[in-house]
């Protein structure tokens, strides 16, 4: 039996902040800063848009695509996000209620930092490959949260990608998966604290590079496929050079890696990342051509997925609006402004 | 409005998450708000649950300078009266879009947003918004 | 069949308001007893020849924390045992008050009826105010998705302006003229003349809609006595007949209303009250309207049928309201100078028609020979309507 993606939708807000704006206030470098980070701009979400809000546009987009299922048949729901709304109240259970999907189903909010979702990809895919629902959807939304000054700034944004799961109706089979996880303090964000902390450089080598490229190995060994039978590659992208970095070691090229690099114009939407990128690639990808997959997520592990683009993609890909058009749908805001939507200054 | 329960928000979700009105099986009609009886067939009405498309015109707006206290931050917002395609009209914001922008007959779509947090432990409200429509991601 | 149990007509024999204002030295016991006292003292009658009484209050919980205002009032006017009641329905409270008493005395089964409004409002902040008042109108369907008060007439105002071309320029001239009238009045919450250009340039509150656009937040009480015409004169020589008094009721909510630049309860309440009381509009000599907002001036103008639907706004532009003008309105102010407290409005209105009606306002705001004044009082965004026509006895 066959396991993939029978539906996909991204949704980013509508504002943007650049580089410039938010080295101004901090007195940075903003012509270092964008060639360090290969960051232009970054996304910003209304004062009225959150984890919950994001994640319901692009489940809506994604059920567009996949015009076949009924929202009854979803068995399952997944929210990845280190943005939850709640502490305690899944993010989850509001997106199948807004989706119409409940009440029979199983839903859940899940954490791993930016790979929360993927990790919620393969969650579904096992519970439709076991017979156990019909479809599953995986989100990963965030708005993420930087403390202000903080290098982060530059490149926490908003942003949300959803996936549904099935069995039959597939834009694009899932062909494989392989993981690498281990127990590594990168970045963390502890228990009612407002922003994350990291481990600056230590976020790159041991953590970030260990395990993309572990797990992209991995997967490839156990699927015997190499860098040449992958038309596309997709990487988290904490950044704008990380991925690229990572594709080299790899031995893909830019070419491979281009199509994906959304991070430039948007900044890195921590659970949306990587599932925007591939979103990017789906919009564009032709029938038969294979995109490896691997998302990272800090504490720290990868998940790689090998996946196959089907005729449907044609038919479905225009049925709801693709990540090119919100990328270019946008309006800039100064740091004040943002100041405000991100409430740093209660009021 | 002051301090409101957790069931009082919880009642009324499903319309507000996904624009569910009433339509009456007998005469076609649609609601907005849901209602319980159809006001032309009376008795002889059948109401059913029913979505709507989402996709309105602006029939009125205001820009809100001065607002209770749990909208407070989100000043100016544009309220408007919008009228579904159905028929009804429902009363909602206008997001992602300027104030100078907004005008009477105005093409909006629904999108699903957060409406207010009473403060900053309690329930968040969402229900729909609406933003000016917009088709342009057809050609892209 | 409405009017068919009327038995008998109806006189008010006294009518008093206290001043409209900030009263941070009165609670709402202190205000209903000031305008108790001076109409009871008017009547020049005793407490106790007072058999009922019915008391407009819109949200005493709210603004006060108080609520069993109709027992509250009548113990602090001494009236215990009557039976004493109150009645809410939002910003006409009292015209429903008054609606309440008038038939308790039309349909004889009592004679000497007190007919109170009051109301507390400057005991909470701005914020609280907002809120209390907010909830006129539907909660789960208008407040819970931010609409205020200000931004419900706003959405009346502009799409009045869309439809028939009405300009800020002419909301603006009935802000004046209101100011105009309450500078006069020495019972006005304000007493300030303003000029077009500073209505013009005021803060937005909902756009279109400036502060000078928007009532006042006020305290205030008013109260009249009700009596058999056929006995009225034993109290006073200046009875005004009250020759009919109306209450209509619309949908709670904006979005379910047949047209937004019409309160058909105001039609519906002016219809019935004009038959009844056979009266032609052409003999009306002043109108008091429920100007919360100034287009709310607008549209009573039309609703009542003292013009075309669209064309109202001409006669607040051509400053055909103003007292020695065609049809002088609000000439105590309105309740944009004159002020709104709430559950108290419906009734101060009645009184001033009472006062017009017997020559006994401030000279420059007398409508000279004044015989006919209709009172127009509402409550919400139209919910709710109450039209009293009153006459020189």
């Amino acid at each position: 039996m066959k396991v993939g993606i029978v539906g996909y939708g991204a949704y980013i807000p509508r504002y943007r902040i650049r580089v410039e704006d938010v080295a101004r206030v901090w007195g940075h470098d903003a012509e270092s800063i964008k060639s360090g980070l290969g960051i232009l701009e970054k996304s910003v979400p209304s004062l009225d848009e959150d984890t919950a809000t994001l994640a319901v546009e692009a489940a809506r987009n994604a059920l567009k695509r996949a015009k076949d299922v009924k929202p009854s048949e979803i068995g399952a729901v997944y929210v990845g996000s280190e943005s939850h709304p709640y502490a305690v109240k899944p993010t989850a259970a509001t997106v199948a209620e807004a989706l119409g999907i409940v009440p029979n189903t199983t839903a859940a909010d899940l954490e791993f930092a930016c790979k929360a979702a993927t990790a919620g990809i393969q969650a579904c895919m096992g519970l439709v490959k076991g017979g156990y629902i019909k479809y599953g959807m995986s989100v990963g939304a965030d708005t993420a949260q930087s403390a202000p000054g903080d290098a982060l700034e530059y490149t926490a944004s908003a942003g949300a990608a959803a996936y549904i799961i099935g069995g039959e109706n597939l834009v694009a089979e899932i062909e494989d998966t392989f993981s690498y996880t281990q127990d590594v303090p990168d970045f963390w964000r502890r228990e009612g604290a407002p922003y994350p902390r990291h481990g600056g450089r230590f976020t790159g080598e041991p953590a970030y590079f260990e395990h993309v490229i572990k797990a992209s190995k991995g997967l490839m060994e156990k699927l015997g496929t190499n860098v040449s039978d992958y038309r596309y590659a997709v990487f988290h992208m904490p950044n704008g050079k990380f991925p690229l970095r990572a594709a080299k070691i790899l031995g893909f090229t830019t070419e491979q890696v281009q199509p994906s690099l959304v991070v430039e114009k948007i900044g890195n939407t921590y659970s949306g990342s990587s599932l925007l990128g591939l979103a990017a690639v789906l919009d564009i990808a032709k029938a038969g051509e294979r995109i490896l997959l691997t998302s990272y997520g800090s504490g720290a592990g990868s998940d790689s997925f090998s996946i196959r683009v089907t005729d449907l993609i044609e038919e479905r890909r225009n049925l709801a609006p693709s990540v090119r058009y919100y990328i270019e749908r946008k309006e800039y805001i100064d740091y004040a402004l943002y100041a405000r939507s991100k409430c740093l200054y209660r009021g | 409005m002051s301090h409101i329960a957790p069931p009082a928000h919880w009642r009324r979700a499903k319309e507000r998450y996904r624009l569910l009105g009433s339509k009456c099986e007998s005469c076609g009609s649609t609601f907005f708000p849901p209602t319980k009886v159809c006001p032309k067939c009376r008795r002889k009405g059948k109401i059913v649950q029913t979505e709507f498309s989402g996709k309105g015109k602006i029939y009125s707006y205001t820009i809100i300078h001065s607002a209770p206290k749990m909208f407070e931050k989100y000043t100016p917002y544009i309220l408007a009266l919008v009228e579904l395609e159905e028929g009804p009209k429902v009363m909602s914001q206008i997001v992602d879009c300027k104030p100078e922008e907004v005008k009477i007959g105005l093409n909006v779509e629904v999108c699903f947003r957060k409406l207010f947090e009473q403060d900053e432990e309690g329930v968040i409200s969402y229900g729909f918004k609406f933003r000016p429509a917009d088709d342009s991601w057809k050609g892209l | 069949m409405i009017g068919l149990y009327k038995k008998r007509d109806v006189a008010i024999i006294s009518a008093a308001a206290t001043k409209c204002g900030e009263h941070w030295d009165k609670g709402i016991k202190d205000l209903a007893w000031e305008a108790g006292v001076k109409a009871v003292e008017e009547a020049g009658i005793s407490g106790k020849d007072i058999e009922y009484l019915v008391v407009g209050n819109m949200s005493g919980g709210m603004f006060v924390g108080q609520e069993h205002i109709g027992a509250l009032v009548a113990d602090f006017l001494g009236l215990n045992p009557i039976p004493s009641l109150r009645v809410e329905g939002a910003c006409a409270s009292g015209g429903i008050a008054f609606f309440q008493g008038y038939m308790a005395v039309a349909s004889g089964l009592y004679d000497i009826v007190a007919v109170g409004g009051v109301e507390k409002m400057t005991d909470v902040e701005q914020e609280q105010a907002t809120t209390a008042l907010s909830g006129a109108m539907d909660f789960e369907w208008e407040a819970y998705f931010g609409a205020t008060f200000p931004g419900i007439y706003a959405l009346m105002a502009r799409r009045y302006m869309y439809e028939y071309g009405l300009k800020k320029e002419t909301l603006a001239k009935v802000a004046v003229k209101n100011h105009y009238h309450g500078s006069m009045n020495s019972l006005a919450h304000f007493r300030n003349k303003i000029n077009l250009e500073e209505a013009l340039s005021a803060p937005m509150v909902a756009d279109p809609l400036g502060k000078y656009d928007c009532c006042p937040i006020s305290d205030g009480a008013a109260l009249v006595i009700l009596a058999p015409l056929e006995i009225a004169r034993k109290y006073t020589d200046t009875p005004i007949i009250v020759k009919s008094s109306v209450m209509a009721s619309d949908t709670l909510s904006l979005l379910k209303r047949r047209d937004i630049c019409t309160l058909d309860a105001t039609v519906n309440a002016a219809e019935k009250a004009f038959k009844l009381a056979h009266i032609e509009r052409s003999q009306v000599n002043l109108i008091e309207v429920h100007d919360c907002f100034t287009i709310a001036e607008v549209l009573a103008i039309e609703d009542l049928g003292f013009a075309k639907k669209g064309e109202g706004w001409k006669m607040c532009d051509e400053e055909q309201t103003y007292v020695g003008g065609n049809l002088p309105v609000n000439t105590d102010g309105g309740l944009k100078a004159s002020g709104h407290p709430v559950g108290a409005t419906g009734v101060k209105q009645i009184v001033e028609i009472v006062k017009q009606l017997r020559g006994e306002v401030e000279r420059g705001r007398q409508v000279k020979g004044a015989e006919v004044g209709l009172a127009h009082n509402v409550g919400g965004s139209g919910a709710t309507a109450v039209v009293t026509i009153l006459a020189r006895g």
